[in-house]
């Protein structure tokens, strides 16, 4: 189909690329004009003459890598106390208040003086040897299922409270661009560049032994004493289910139970948008708690209503005044969660569409128990 | 004896139809075949989003993994790229910072080459002693496949390094279209030498889970690097020192000090039959012993096995001559008296390199490694055909 599809105009002369541009600085009024002199400028020593040049507003948008030297940070400033709020808002979920991570995920500090332990604990304090590179992968890569919606400073400010909750500056520290080189990481010393040719290469480029290597073999350890490997049962198991899901998916009707009509096209693409939501929720047989609550039997469900799950001040309040979760409650709190439930501990930011909202609130609506 | 009904009776595939074609326009493998797929071990990682599933090795043979249960390494996701979407940038130290479509790669000239995959931390959690059961699961972060791309010194030409100046010190820093982003920093050597900006594996399309339509081929080089929907291209005069290399995939030794830019993956080598998942179920008599062997530096040269866990080795058969910085796969032919077996494999790559033991790494290493373990593994057979990972001394 390609043959039939207009090749791609050399946008260079057409203004900037909006998928690359999306997130970058104003474009120059002049930019045509630029943009067309650098046209011309390219195809010397260039072999082919393929793809365009790059317009300084989508590298703008796309470069944002910061070195270990500090170059690439923006200007901007964030505090400790700022970090603290934000932190709690965007990142305890996963990471825990004080950044000693929740369940399996990571841990941000901690771990000082254990790399030589039997189970180090690899931390931003403990490990990481560049501030840059905090930096740079909370405001390229976080928050978790919500990148790149932090601003400059926010990253700041969640780069001081890391610092903070590693103690490796005072609560009263604002980082910025100007003082952020100043800052040590205690492992910075702690790297060496691979030196593996000359510790093993040379003890390992011999002529092996064949016969007599050594005089006796005994077993030292085995895996099945421990029993962690993924049982075959279960997995055959998992893939009937599966199986068995369209079958159920196919009966029409009142899964849903009250009445409840279930659209099963809408539902399944809503099982695909759910997956954003599978990194904190679960939800179908044997669903528990993790970082969020479990989401079966979800509608009519009041807020904040499952015992013993740890939420927001407010989402509780939300539901000791009788809010109760249904598909127009839902809808409002899945498009910004923050906007609905002020202070939520969900750091999520909301899902990009109206047909997402409701696809996923169909897709819960099919795990209702009656 | 008694007739085989298989034989004397008429079948009913042997008298009625199959399914006629377009049965299924692309094709799935056969029901019976269902238990090949990718398996993942939950309790390595928080949630499947950023995760890693495996290989079933020891279900596979020849040397080429179908994409389909090739295993997968996701850190915010499969994403779902149209290539109607799809723009690579290359700036940085360069003459004319350039974006490419998708269809302007397809115009460049292509290469072909069958590379393997293998994630830097594959065998890592056998580190302190044997722990999963089953090659899938310790041997299985690793896929191999013939990719059709463009070499990524191409492109870089392209755009113009004179303004890069030496490239001898230079680095480029390539990163995803995802959400994680996954960007890592590679020598301009590397770059020029024989990196790839593939868009085919195994003759067709990327799958959506390794990194439709476009991911970069690091041959040799540890997994993590083989960026997925490859977005960027920037040439540095530095190591970006990304989350990616310094906080992990960077080899914690002994006395705390950790070891960076450990790029290439050493020769290593698996039996993957028999194996635990893959048993001895025909009793006594001829046996095929056989398993995959790889090496970062070059082809695969020779793969020695041993039955009694390291005192005696047998040279075993490639079933072709290894390939640079591909899979070769080995059969040792054999006869098996039901005995209890300790079988091991020794890759040996055309540097001379031959694959160590458990001991001789830890010797090195010490137990926190946790990436680039390519030690000797064991597979303890026992009379009933059955087999356990183990460790011996």
């Amino acid at each position: 189909d390609r043959n039939v599809t207009a090749y791609p105009e050399r946008a260079a002369l057409a203004g900037p690329d909006p998928m690359l541009a999306e997130r970058a600085p104003e474009p120059e009024p002049s930019g045509g004009l630029i943009a067309a002199a650098n046209a011309e400028a390219s195809g010397a020593g260039a072999v082919y003459g393929l793809g365009r040049e790059a317009l300084p507003q989508e590298i703008a948008a796309w470069d944002v890598d910061i070195m270990p030297d500090g170059s690439g940070l923006p200007e901007g400033s964030g505090s400790v106390r700022d970090g603290e709020m934000l932190f709690s808002q965007n990142c305890a979920v996963c990471h825990g208040e004080f950044a000693e991570g929740v369940g399996n995920w990571p841990p941000l500090a901690g771990g000082d003086g254990t790399l030589a332990d039997e189970d180090p604990v690899k931390t931003i304090g403990s490990y990481w040897p560049y501030l840059s590179t905090v930096w740079d992968y909370v405001h390229r890569s976080m928050p978790y299922g919500a990148a790149q919606t932090l601003s400059d400073d926010e990253v700041y400010a969640i780069t001081a409270y890391i610092l903070y909750s590693n103690f490796l500056v005072e609560s009263d520290f604002v980082l910025s661009d100007e003082n952020f080189t100043e800052v040590e990481m205690p492992n910075a010393d702690g790297f060496i560049v691979d030196d593996r040719p000359e510790t093993e290469y040379v003890k390992w480029r011999t002529e092996p032994c064949m016969e007599n290597c050594k005089d006796e073999v005994e077993i030292t350890m085995r895996a099945t004493i421990l029993d962690v490997t993924p049982e075959d049962e279960a997995e055959a198991e998992t893939t009937e289910q599966a199986a068995a899901e369209p079958v159920e998916a196919a009966a029409p009707a009142d899964e849903g139970g009250d009445g409840m009509q279930i659209d099963m096209a809408l539902a399944e693409e809503g099982e695909g948008v759910f997956r954003q939501c599978k990194a904190c929720h679960m939800v179908g047989e044997g669903a528990q708690n993790r970082v969020g609550p479990q989401l079966n039997d979800l509608i009519g469900r009041p807020m904040g209503g499952i015992d013993g799950f740890r939420y927001s001040a407010s989402m509780e309040e939300m539901g000791e005044e009788g809010m109760v979760w249904n598909e127009e409650t839902l809808a409002e709190f899945l498009v910004k969660p923050r906007d609905y439930v002020e202070g939520t501990t969900m750091s999520f930011n909301g899902l990009r569409s109206d047909e997402d909202v409701a696809a996923v609130i169909e897709f819960l609506k099919t795990h209702q128990s009656d | 004896a008694t007739p085989d009904p298989k034989i004397t009776e008429l079948q009913p595939w042997a008298t009625g139809f199959g399914e006629g074609v377009d049965a299924t326009p692309y094709g799935m493998p056969i029901e019976f075949e269902d238990h090949v797929i990718r398996r993942n071990v939950e309790w390595l990682t928080a949630d499947t989003i950023s995760s890693i599933n495996f290989t079933p090795i020891h279900a596979l043979d020849g040397t080429i993994t179908p994409q389909g249960c090739a295993f997968e390494r996701h850190h915010s996701g499969a994403i779902e790229l149209r290539k109607e979407d799809y723009r690579l940038m290359i700036n940085g130290l360069v003459d004319r910072p350039l974006v490419f479509s998708y269809w302007d790669l397809e115009r460049l000239p292509r290469e072909q080459h069958v590379y393997f995959c293998e994630c830097a931390a594959n065998s890592g959690m056998e580190w302190a002693g044997a722990q999963l059961n089953g090659a899938q699961f310790t041997h299985g972060m690793i896929h191999n496949m013939e990719y059709t791309g463009v070499p990524l010194r191409t492109l870089l030409q392209e755009a113009g390094l004179e303004a890069a100046g030496d490239l001898e010190d230079k680095w480029i820093y390539v990163e995803g279209h995802d959400a994680s982003s996954n960007g890592r920093s590679i020598p301009m050597s590397k770059a020029m030498d024989d990196v790839l900006v593939a868009f085919k594996a195994n003759g067709e399309a990327l799958r959506k889970e390794h990194g439709y339509p476009v991911r970069l081929v690091v041959p040799g080089w540890e997994g993590n690097m083989w960026v997925k929907w490859l977005r960027r291209v920037e040439v540095t005069d530095a190591a970006v020192e990304s989350r990616e290399e310094t906080s992990k995939y960077t080899d914690v030794l002994e006395d705390g000090t950790a070891r960076k830019w450990t790029w290439e993956m050493d020769a290593k080598s698996v039996i993957t039959s028999p194996s635990p998942q893959a048993p001895i179920q025909h009793g006594p008599g001829p046996l095929v012993i056989t398993g995959l062997a790889w090496s970062g530096h070059g082809a695969i040269t020779r793969v020695d096995v041993s039955k009694d866990g390291g005192k005696t080795w047998e040279t075993a058969r490639l079933a072709q001559p290894g390939d640079p910085k591909a899979v070769a796969r080995f059969y040792l032919d054999t006869t098996w008296e039901g005995e209890e077996l300790l079988l091991q494999s020794r890759a040996i790559d055309e540097t001379g390199y031959v694959q160590p033991t458990k001991a001789q790494l830890r010797e090195v290493r010490g137990l926190n490694s946790i990436y680039h373990n390519n030690a000797i593994q064991t597979w303890h057979v026992k009379t009933n055909g059955e087999a356990e990972n183990v460790e011996v001394s």
